[in-house]
């Protein structure tokens, strides 16, 4: 049997009870992130550009594999662009488009891991990303290094919901689940850190470019027009 | 600071990184982390066997960077695109006369 390596839970590798456990604990989310969605398709459908452009950022994200200090590869999630345009709600049916093409077309991640995967990359990535960004802006950041510190910790903290949502389904036989929590976040976490740096970077460096050319689309995101916390230099 | 300047100095801190990864490792494999996370597993629930397979999976290394390569560039067109559009309706704002 040959694997394919990705950075997801594997096809099978949870047991039919967590399966089922995280599939349904993403539901109510994914209901919500579908009515975030219709809701900009019908209020302000020029945005629906800019939300496609952060459904491809995440596409393109999720596929580059990237070398960590711990030498083995992880991608980034790339959820964290949108989520501090969208919010987090938008992200949790961009990230599982994502996550399904990649279970069926790439073995990479699974079906039956879905639920598992789309809590960790689309639900709990997003949350934080929006999360630490509003609660940095509010505190009087540079609009750079709350982006930055959204997308990077959003991005890590992914990896560190994967590395639990293993440990709970895999306690170890002598330490139960903290024991297996560090071993599967020594693996995940670690690998994360310096890709979610990149991330971070990367994050920061096409929101400039928003700001410098999307201005008017990115004022009127009413999320962002409520909160005034997007400075822009011109 | 230019926003080329700005993005420029980021790009570099991210091949900067990338690169001290490879530097640091040279004898490393570089697989994937889940990769590892199996070998856990193995360790900690001996018996577990895996009951689902992958509906489908790529017939070859090769057909997979194919993938993954189509998703990227898919990715990275839009994303082109999106700016190059952008970039235009603002330089048409600017010089009106400029078609």
């Amino acid at each position: 049997m040959s694997f394919v390596f990705g950075m997801h839970i594997m096809e099978g590798f949870l047991p039919m009870k967590w399966a089922a456990l995280w599939s349904i604990a993403a539901l109510p989310f994914i209901i919500a992130g579908c009515r975030q969605i219709a809701g900009v398709v019908r209020e302000e459908p020029k945005l629906l550009a800019l939300l496609a452009f952060a459904g491809a950022f995440v596409f393109v994200l999720s596929s580059l594999k990237m070398p960590s200090v711990t030498g083995s590869c992880s991608h980034p999630t790339g959820v964290g662009l949108g989520a501090i345009l969208f919010g987090p709600g938008a992200m949790v049916i961009l990230g599982m488009i994502v996550l399904l093409f990649q279970a069926l077309l790439l073995a990479h991640g699974g079906i039956t891991t879905l639920g598992a995967n789309v809590f960790s990359m689309a639900i709990v990535g997003p949350f934080v990303a929006y999360g630490v960004y509003r609660l940095m802006s509010k505190l009087g950041a540079p609009q750079g290094l709350s982006v930055f510190s959204g997308a990077a910790l959003g991005s890590l903290i992914t990896y560190l919901v994967t590395a639990a949502q293993l440990a709970l389904a895999h306690p170890a036989e002598v330490g139960g689940f903290y024991a297996s929590l560090v071993k599967f976040a020594a693996i995940f976490g670690v690998t994360q850190i310096p890709i979610s740096i990149a991330e971070g970077l990367l994050t920061v460096m096409v929101m400039n470019l928003l700001m410098a050319y999307s201005r008017d689309e990115i004022e009127s995101l009413s999320l962002l027009r409520n909160g005034g916390s997007i400075h822009v230099n011109n | 600071m230019s926003i080329i300047k700005k993005n420029v100095i980021l790009l570099f801190m991210i091949l900067a990184l990338l690169v001290y990864a490879l530097v640091v490792n040279q004898g490393a494999e570089f697989g994937g982390a889940d990769g590892e996370a199996e070998s856990v597993i193995a360790e900690t629930s001996p018996d577990y066997t895996p009951w689902f397979q992958p509906l489908w999976e790529p017939p070859s290394g090769e057909i997979e960077s194919l993938l993954f390569s189509v998703q990227a560039s898919v990715g990275v067109g839009f994303i082109c695109y999106y700016l190059g559009y952008r970039a235009c309706l603002r330089r048409k704002e600017r010089e009106p006369k400029c078609d």
